[in-house]
C-alpha cells in the first residue's frame, strides 16, 4: 500500500454538449459601469483586477453608463453600427456565395462583428495590424473596398492575390492589414517585431497583433509576451475569446488559469478583459491601450469576451459539437442589437431607419457583388494566369523557376 | 586588404552594412554586450548602440517572428541563431512565413531578413550543435541559402545577403572559423592569415548569389561541394593526384546549374560531398540534377559522399565527418568505373 492514491488525468470539457441546455452561469459577468478606468500609466501589478472581470459600458437598458462611456459622438457611433451591419451583410452574401460554389471557402464574423470594427476607431493611418482570419472589420471600418475583398475572395482575375491565397486572407499594407497566413499565431510575434521596428526608428506608429482563444495554446504566443515584455514593444496583444476553437471549447487551451487576459500578468503587461459584444467598450478599452503605445508606455494585452454564433468556417457544423440554442443563451447578447438599441435609446435612430440602413448596406453589398462577378468567381469568368504561380516568388525569378514556368507552357 | 579568420569577415560585413544602412539591425541569443558565442558580433553594440544590436531572449522563434514583423516595416534585420542545430523551433516562422511573404500578399509585402547560423561538424559538438541542415531550407520556396567556404566570399555573400530583398539562411560551416579545415583532424590547423582567400577588402564589395566558384581546375572528375567540405575536396584530390575539378558552389539555393553541366560535360564523371546525411540530402538534388542534364555525357554513377544517415556522434565525430580518405576513396571509386 502506498500512501498515495494512484494518479488521474484530467481532461476539461464544456458545461454542454448537443442535446443539453445551453448554460452559461459560469460566467461571471461584471454589471455594466463597474470596472473602474485606471490611468493610463498605471502598472500591471496594480490592475490586476481587470484582467479577471469585464469592462462594459451598455447596459441592459441600452444606457451607456461607468467610467468607460462617453467617448464617442452620436455620429461615430451611427458610424460604427453601419460598418458592423456592412460586415454582416457582407458574410451573409459571400456565404452564400460559397454555397453557390462561387468560392471554395468563407468564414464570416457573426456575433463578433463589434471587435475588429470598434477596434479599427482607435488606430490611426500608419498603424499595423497582424490579423487572423476573423478580423475583416478592420477592412470595412476603414473603407476598403468590398469589390476588393470579393476580388479576392473569388480568386477572379482581379483578385489582388492572384489567385495564390485561401479566400479572406486579405492584404493591404496601405489600409494597415498585414498579409493573412492562415497559419495559428505566427502573425501575432510578428506584430511585435513590428511594433520594436516602429520604436527602434523613434516612429511614432503601433502595432496591434491579434489571436483567437484556441491559439493562445501555441508557443509564438508565449514568445509574443516576452518579447514584447523585455522590450516594452508598442504593440496591443488582442486575444479574441470567442469560445470555440472549431469544435474545441476554451477551457482547452485556458487550462488553470482563470481567463486568457490573465495570461500577461505574468509577463508583467497590463491585461484587461472586455465585453466583445459591446461597441463602446471595445472601443474605449482599445483606445486606453492604443494611448499606453503611443505614449512608450509599453504593450497592453486585451481578452474580448465574445461568442461565435456561426460555424468555424463554411467547412464546419457546430451542431456536431454544442446545443443549437447555445448562442441564443450567450449572456452578452449581439453586439449589432446592442448598439441600434443604445442610439435608439438615445433618439437618434429607430426601428425605421435601421430596417431602411439594413436595405440601403444589402443593396450596395449586392452591387459590389455584381462588379465583382464580371470579373470572374472560382470556376467561372476570368482567373489569374497560370504565370502567376511562378511569379513573385522571389524579386528575381531565379533560373530554376524559369524553367519550371517554360515547361509549363508559360 | 586586410587579414581576416571567417568571424572577422563575417563581423566586417554586418559592420560595413549597419554603416552604410540604418535599417540593419542586429540580434540574437548573446549577441548584444558579449558579441556572440563565436564573437562574430563583437563591437557592434558599442559601435551602433543597443537599438541595433541587442541580445534576444532565448526563443528562435520569437527572433525569427520578430524579425520578420521588422522587415515588413522596413527594416533589414540580420539575425543570428546561435547554432544551426537550434533554428528548429523558428522552422514554422522560416518556412510558413518568412519563405511566403511576397508571394501570398503579392509583394505588398516582403521579408529581407538573413538568419545567420554556424553549420556543421568538426568541433567535438555532439547531436546539437554539429548539424548541417541546409535541405531544410533548399526544400522551402522562397528561401535564399548560402554557405561561404572562405572570409572573402563570407564577407562578400553576407553583404549580398543582407542587401537581398528575400530571406536568406546564411549558413556559417564553424569549423573554418578560424582556418581552411581540410578534414585532418590530426594535424596543426593552418590559420586563415596563411591563406590567400583571408586577404579580405576592409570596405564594402559583395558577391551575388547563385554563382559558384571553380577552386581547381581538372578535367578527370567534377566534384561539388560547399562549406567545409570545399577544403575536404580539394585536399583528397591533391593526395589522390587526381585530375579533378573542384567547384564551391557557395550557393545552394538559387543554384549555379551552368557552372556544375559545364564540368560535368567536360569531365564525364562527378562527386558530390557534404556533412549532412544521406538520405534527401541536397547531394539527392545535385545527383538528379547531373543525371538530367549530363546523362549522355556521364562516364559513371555520379557518387555522394556525405555523413552517415545517423545522428551526429560525439567521441566517433571523425569516424562521421566525410573527411579526406572518404573523398579519396570516392574519387578512386568513379576513376575506376
Amino acid at each position: 500500500m502506498t500512501e498515495f492514491p494512484q494518479l488521474s488525468l484530467h481532461v476539461p470539457e464544456p458545461a454542454v454538449r448537443p442535446g443539453g441546455q445551453p448554460d452559461f452561469s459560469n460566467v461571471n459577468i461584471a454589471k455594466a459601469g463597474s470596472v473602474p478606468r485606471p490611468e493610463i500609466d498605471a502598472a500591471s501589478e496594480d490592475i490586476r483586477d481587470l484582467a479577471y472581470s469585464i469592462i462594459r459600458v451598455l447596459n441592459r437598458d441600452g444606457e451607456a453608463v461607468g467610467p468607460w462611456a462617453g467617448l464617442l459622438s452620436d455620429e461615430e457611433l451611427l458610424t460604427g453600427l453601419k460598418h458592423m451591419m456592412k460586415l454582416r451583410a457582407f458574410d451573409a452574401r459571400m456565404l452564400m456565395a460559397q454555397r453557390q460554389g462561387k468560392t471554395s471557402f468563407y468564414m464570416q464574423h457573426l456575433g463578433e462583428e463589434a471587435v475588429s470594427c470598434a477596434f479599427r476607431k482607435a488606430l490611426k493611418k500608419g498603424d499595423m495590424n497582424f490579423p487572423t482570419y476573423r478580423q475583416a472589420g478592420l477592412l470595412i471600418a476603414d473603407d476598403y473596398p468590398m469589390v476588393e475583398m470579393m476580388n479576392q475572395i473569388f480568386s477572379n482575375e482581379k483578385d489582388p492575390l492572384r489567385g495564390r491565397q485561401l479566400p479572406i486572407m486579405y492584404s493591404s499594407k496601405e489600409h494597415g492589414f498585414f498579409t493573412i497566413s492562415g497559419n495559428l499565431a505566427t502573425q501575432y510575434v510578428q506584430a511585435v517585431g513590428w511594433a520594436m521596428a516602429s520604436a527602434i526608428k523613434n516612429d511614432t506608429k503601433i502595432a496591434a497583433a491579434w489571436i483567437g482563444d484556441g491559439s493562445t495554446a501555441e508557443s509564438d504566443f508565449h514568445s509574443a509576451l516576452v518579447f514584447a515584455s523585455t522590450y516594452k514593444a508598442p504593440v496591443i496583444l488582442n486575444i479574441v475569446n470567442n469560445q470555440w476553437a472549431i469544435s474545441t471549447f476554451q477551457g482547452i487551451a485556458r487550462g488553470g488559469s482563470g481567463t486568457f487576459a490573465a495570461r500577461g500578468l505574468g509577463f508583467g503587461i497590463p491585461a484587461l478583459r472586455v465585453d466583445g459584444n459591446d461597441y463602446l467598450a471595445v472601443y474605449a478599452v482599445s483606445l486606453w491601450a492604443t494611448e499606453r503605445a503611443r505614449r512608450n508606455l509599453g504593450p497592453t494585452l486585451i481578452e474580448y469576451v465574445t461568442y461565435r454564433v456561426g460555424g468555424h468556417s463554411s467547412s464546419d457544423d457546430p451542431s456536431a459539437y454544442r446545443p443549437k440554442t447555445e448562442s441564443e443563451a450567450w449572456p452578452l447578447g449581439d453586439p449589432v442589437l446592442r448598439l441600434k438599441k443604445h442610439l435608439i435609446v438615445r433618439g437618434v435612430w429607430s426601428e425605421e431607419r435601421h430596417m431602411q440602413a439594413e436595405a440601403e448596406i444589402l443593396d450596395e453589398v449586392i452591387q459590389a457583388q455584381k462588379e465583382a462577378e464580371t470579373h470572374g468567381t472560382l470556376h467561372a469568368g476570368g482567373k489569374p494566369s497560370v504565370r502567376d504561380i511562378f511569379e513573385g516568388v522571389y524579386a528575381e525569378m531565379p533560373p530554376h523557376i524559369r524553367r519550371q514556368r517554360q515547361k509549363a507552357g508559360y | 586588404m586586410a587579414r581576416m579568420t571567417m568571424i572577422e569577415a563575417v563581423r566586417s560585413a554586418m559592420d560595413v552594412s549597419m554603416e552604410r544602412d540604418d535599417d540593419v539591425v542586429v540580434f540574437g541569443e548573446d549577441v548584444g554586450y558579449f558579441g556572440g558565442v563565436f564573437r562574430c558580433t563583437q563591437g557592434l553594440q558599442a559601435k551602433y548602440g543597443k537599438t541595433r544590436c541587442f541580445d534576444a531572449p532565448i526563443s528562435e522563434s520569437g527572433i525569427v517572428g520578430t524579425a520578420i514583423g521588422m522587415a515588413a516595416y522596413g527594416l533589414k534585420p540580420c539575425v543570428e541563431i546561435q547554432f544551426a542545430d537550434y533554428m528548429y523551433p523558428a522552422y514554422d516562422q522560416i518556412t510558413q512565413e518568412a519563405a511566403r511573404i511576397r508571394y501570398r500578399s503579392n509583394g505588398d509585402f516582403t521579408c529581407p531578413i538573413v538568419l545567420r547560423m554556424p553549420t556543421g561538424g568538426g568541433i567535438f559538438g555532439g547531436q546539437t550543435h554539429s548539424q548541417s541542415p541546409e535541405a531544410l531550407f533548399t526544400h522551402v520556396c522562397g528561401l535564399k541559402v548560402v554557405v561561404p567556404s572562405n572570409p572573402y566570399d563570407a564577407k562578400g555573400l553576407l553583404i549580398a545577403s543582407i542587401e537581398d530583398p528575400d530571406p536568406v539562411m546564411f549558413l556559417e560551416p564553424k569549423r573554418l572559423y578560424n582556418g581552411p579545415f581540410d578534414g585532418h583532424h590530426d594535424r596543426p590547423v593552418t590559420p586563415w592569415s596563411k591563406h590567400e582567400l583571408g586577404e579580405v577588402p576592409e570596405g564594402h564589395y559583395s558577391i551575388p548569389i547563385g554563382k559558384a566558384e571553380i577552386r581547381r581546375q581538372g578535367s578527370a572528375v567534377t566534384v561539388i561541394a560547399y562549406g567545409t567540405m570545399v577544403h575536404v575536396a580539394l585536399a583528397a584530390a591533391e593526395e589522390m593526384g587526381v585530375d579533378a575539378e573542384v567547384i564551391d558552389l557557395r550557393s545552394l539555393l538559387p543554384l549555379d546549374l551552368d557552372t556544375i553541366v559545364q564540368s560535368v560535360t567536360k569531365t564525364g564523371r562527378c562527386v558530390v560531398v557534404h556533412e549532412a546525411t544521406l538520405t534527401s540530402g541536397y547531394g539527392a538534388e545535385l545527383a538528379a540534377l547531373v543525371q538530367e542534364h549530363c546523362f549522355y555525357h556521364l562516364e559513371a554513377p555520379v557518387v555522394r559522399v556525405t555523413g552517415w544517415d545517423t545522428p551526429y556522434p560525439h567521441a566517433q565525430e571523425w569516424d562521421y565527418f566525410p573527411g579526406p580518405g572518404r573523398v579519396g576513396r570516392a574519387l578512386a571509386e568513379v576513376m575506376e568505373a
